[in-house]
């Protein structure tokens, strides 16, 4: 398996410090191919959100080392001086809730992110309306968010966290709102755009329906993972 | 990079324009009030324009007519036109009071003017309507903000007035509208007393023997005549020829006739800074309070639409939005917000100031430190939002 896409070695986190320390992660190993979509799941409390929120660079890890495509960006510290670049630029984000902008309409919910990393309007519109086209919501590329149903919300959240190109997705539970039929639409998409465009997925999941879908799982549980074949199933 | 202030605010415009309308009718008191006190100012350099006078001659040592009361002879001025220099001299007299027409009164300042011909120092510079006063009694040019009209029929303590004459723009320091009389007249109505205090002060003076005395007979009636009769003015107004200077006029008046004169630049500061310097202060006090509430609706407004986008800050910040974006979104909406509620300020501002019973001047330069003066305080306004959206943890768009 290629380096490229996400590992994860020894990852800890502590929260708090003396007696009332908690270990949230006491050490996760994990790692994920370029087109590979796995599936994370484990009971609340278990440790998913806050693995979620160190391999987003969104907290600091207390120990260990994270390699994502081929730069070691966490060591026992970070190695990316800009960790919202890094954010911007190598990580896309998928949540429970699309959080599209409301004021902002579907195409450019899509650009910001390559407008904001400093590529120009027309050219981060014309990538992010093939991504709209390979999620086939292009038609709907004027529309605000508000005028969409749930499933094309999330479509259009999905095209946002792969617009830059990043190595890697980390999906915060993206089926949740959703019936079992685009459930399973939106993870077919997700497979399709991780063999795409060789991105390496993480779905942190409770949605019984889709956990069969998923050819890798990582169990978490007391701040540990498991790895474990899944069933890989295909859609529906 | 595209607006996002900008498309939040098309996005949300209702809302926008509905708060930009509250905000405005609240800077729309503020210029309003501004326009007060250059109203004041104004109405002030317009009673000094309008008396068509180079010199303010007054009692020794006042800062008569206007500022304080002020009384000379009324015979004074023909020693002041003998003087080198002077060209004319007139007398006048200020008496405000309530000018009364049928059931209702009007507060007005009573103008005493000298006999004489148009352009004599006093007299209205310009009529709207009707002729200058040519007799010399009871006849009144009045202006037109009193609300009287030609043959209006005015009472002026116990005697009547026909209004032959309107003008305009002639008010006294505090916006009240001038009636002009026969000098004559208004010395009259200065002193007049109502008959019971007329014969009262006869029978005191027949009890004082220094005055009845046995004998003497044409005494009582002299002193008793000099009770009745008013041979006082309250300035004397000079307009000084050409070639001299008014600052060398008014020095040579204060050495040789030992009164106090005053130049035009002089009266403006006793006027603007003596006169209605308590009135600016007070309005310069609204002023600070008007610009501490918009401040404080502007960041309460701010902020509370922050609020209403924490969620979607949170998101921005965690796909890598940079803090100087966010906040540039932030104190974009606040100057989007300034800039409409000053201009429903300034609209609000220009209908309604017509309207207030006193002259409201709205002045371009007032407008333009409004508005700048908006400006930043909805910067600074915006920076209690910032500091609060900067604050925004980005694992709040992640769950758990």
């Amino acid at each position: 398996m290629s380096v490229n896409g996400i590992q994860v070695e020894g990852l800890r986190k502590r929260y708090g410090e003396g007696d009332t320390a908690v270990d949230a992660l006491k050490g996760v190993d994990m790692q994920v191919a370029p087109g590979e979509v796995v599936g994370l799941i484990g009971p609340s409390g278990s440790g998913k959100s806050t693995l979620l929120k160190c391999l987003g660079a969104v907290i600091d890890p207390t120990a260990g080392r994270m390699v994502l495509g081929d730069e070691v960006i966490y060591d026992g510290g970070w190695k990316v001086r800009d960790l919202r670049a890094l954010r911007r630029d190598k990580i896309g984000f998928v949540f429970q809730a699309p959080y599209l902008i409301p004021f902002l309409d579907v195409l450019d919910n899509v650009a910001l992110l390559p407008m904001l990393a400093g590529v120009p309007n027309d050219e981060a519109r014309a990538v992010a309306l093939e991504l709209l086209t390979a999620l086939d919501v292009q038609h709907r590329f004027r529309a605000m968010p508000s005028q969409l149903s749930g499933g094309e919300q999330q479509r259009v959240s999905i095209a946002r966290g792969l617009v830059n190109r990043p190595p890697v997705i980390l999906a915060d539970e993206p089926t949740a709102p959703l019936d079992s039929e685009r459930a399973m639409a939106v993870i077919r998409i997700l497979n399709d755009m991780a063999q795409k465009y060789e991105t390496a997925v993480i779905v942190v999941t409770h949605d019984e329906k889709i956990i069969p879908t998923f050819k890798r799982i990582y169990h978490i549980r007391d701040g540990v993972t498991h790895e474990e074949r899944g069933e890989g199933r295909g859609f529906a | 990079m595209i607006s996002l202030a900008g498309r939040d605010i098309a996005h949300s415009w209702g809302k926008f324009v509905f708060t930009g309308i509250g905000l405005g009718l609240l800077l729309g008191v503020t210029l309003t009030m501004a326009g007060v006190y250059r109203g004041m100012v104004d109405d002030g350099k317009a009673l000094l324009d309008n008396s068509g006078a180079d010199l303010w001659v007054v009692q020794k040592e006042t800062l008569g007519p206007y500022a304080e009361s002020s009384s000379l002879n009324d015979d004074v001025y023909r020693g002041l036109l003998a003087m080198p220099g002077i060209a004319r001299a007139a007398n006048v007299t200020y008496l405000t009071m309530q000018v009364r027409k049928d059931d209702r009164d009007v507060r007005a300042m009573v103008v005493g003017i000298a006999p004489g011909e148009p352009g004599t120092p006093g007299w209205p510079p310009y009529l709207v309507s009707g002729r200058q006063i040519t007799r010399s009694h009871y006849e009144a040019v009045a202006d037109v903000a009193s609300g009287f009209k030609l043959g209006d029929r005015l009472k002026i303590r116990r005697n009547q007035y026909i209004v032959v004459g309107l003008t305009r723009r002639m008010v006294s320091s505090s916006g009240d509208p001038m009636v002009f009389i026969p000098l004559k007249d208004a010395q009259e109505a200065q002193f007049l007393k109502d008959n019971d205090a007329i014969w009262r002060s006869r029978r005191r003076t027949e009890a004082n023997p220094d005055f009845n005395r046995p004998g003497a007979s044409d005494l009582l009636d002299a002193v008793i005549a000099s009770q009745s009769t008013n041979a006082f003015v309250n300035a004397v107004l000079v307009t000084v020829k050409p070639g001299y200077a008014p600052d060398e006029v008014a020095a040579s008046i204060r050495r040789w006739k030992r009164f106090s004169a005053y130049t035009r630049p002089q009266m403006e500061g006793i006027l603007i800074g003596k006169l209605i310097a308590t009135s600016a202060k007070q309005i310069g006090m609204f002023l600070v309070i008007l610009a501490i509430v918009s401040a404080a609706i502007v960041a309460f407004i701010i902020y509370t639409l922050t609020m209403d986008k924490i969620r979607e800050i949170a998101v921005l910040k965690l796909i890598g939005t940079r803090n100087r974006t966010i906040a540039a979104m932030i104190m974009q909406q606040a100057l989007a917000l300034g800039a409409i509620g000053f201009a429903v300020g300034r609209i609000t501002a220009t209908y309604t100031a017509p309207r207030f019973p006193k002259y409201v001047l709205l002045v371009p330069l007032d407008s333009i430190i409004g508005f700048f003066a908006v400006m930043v305080i909805c910067a600074l306004a915006s920076l209690i939002a910032i500091r609060m959206a900067l604050q925004v943890d980005p694992a709040e768009a992640i769950g758990g």
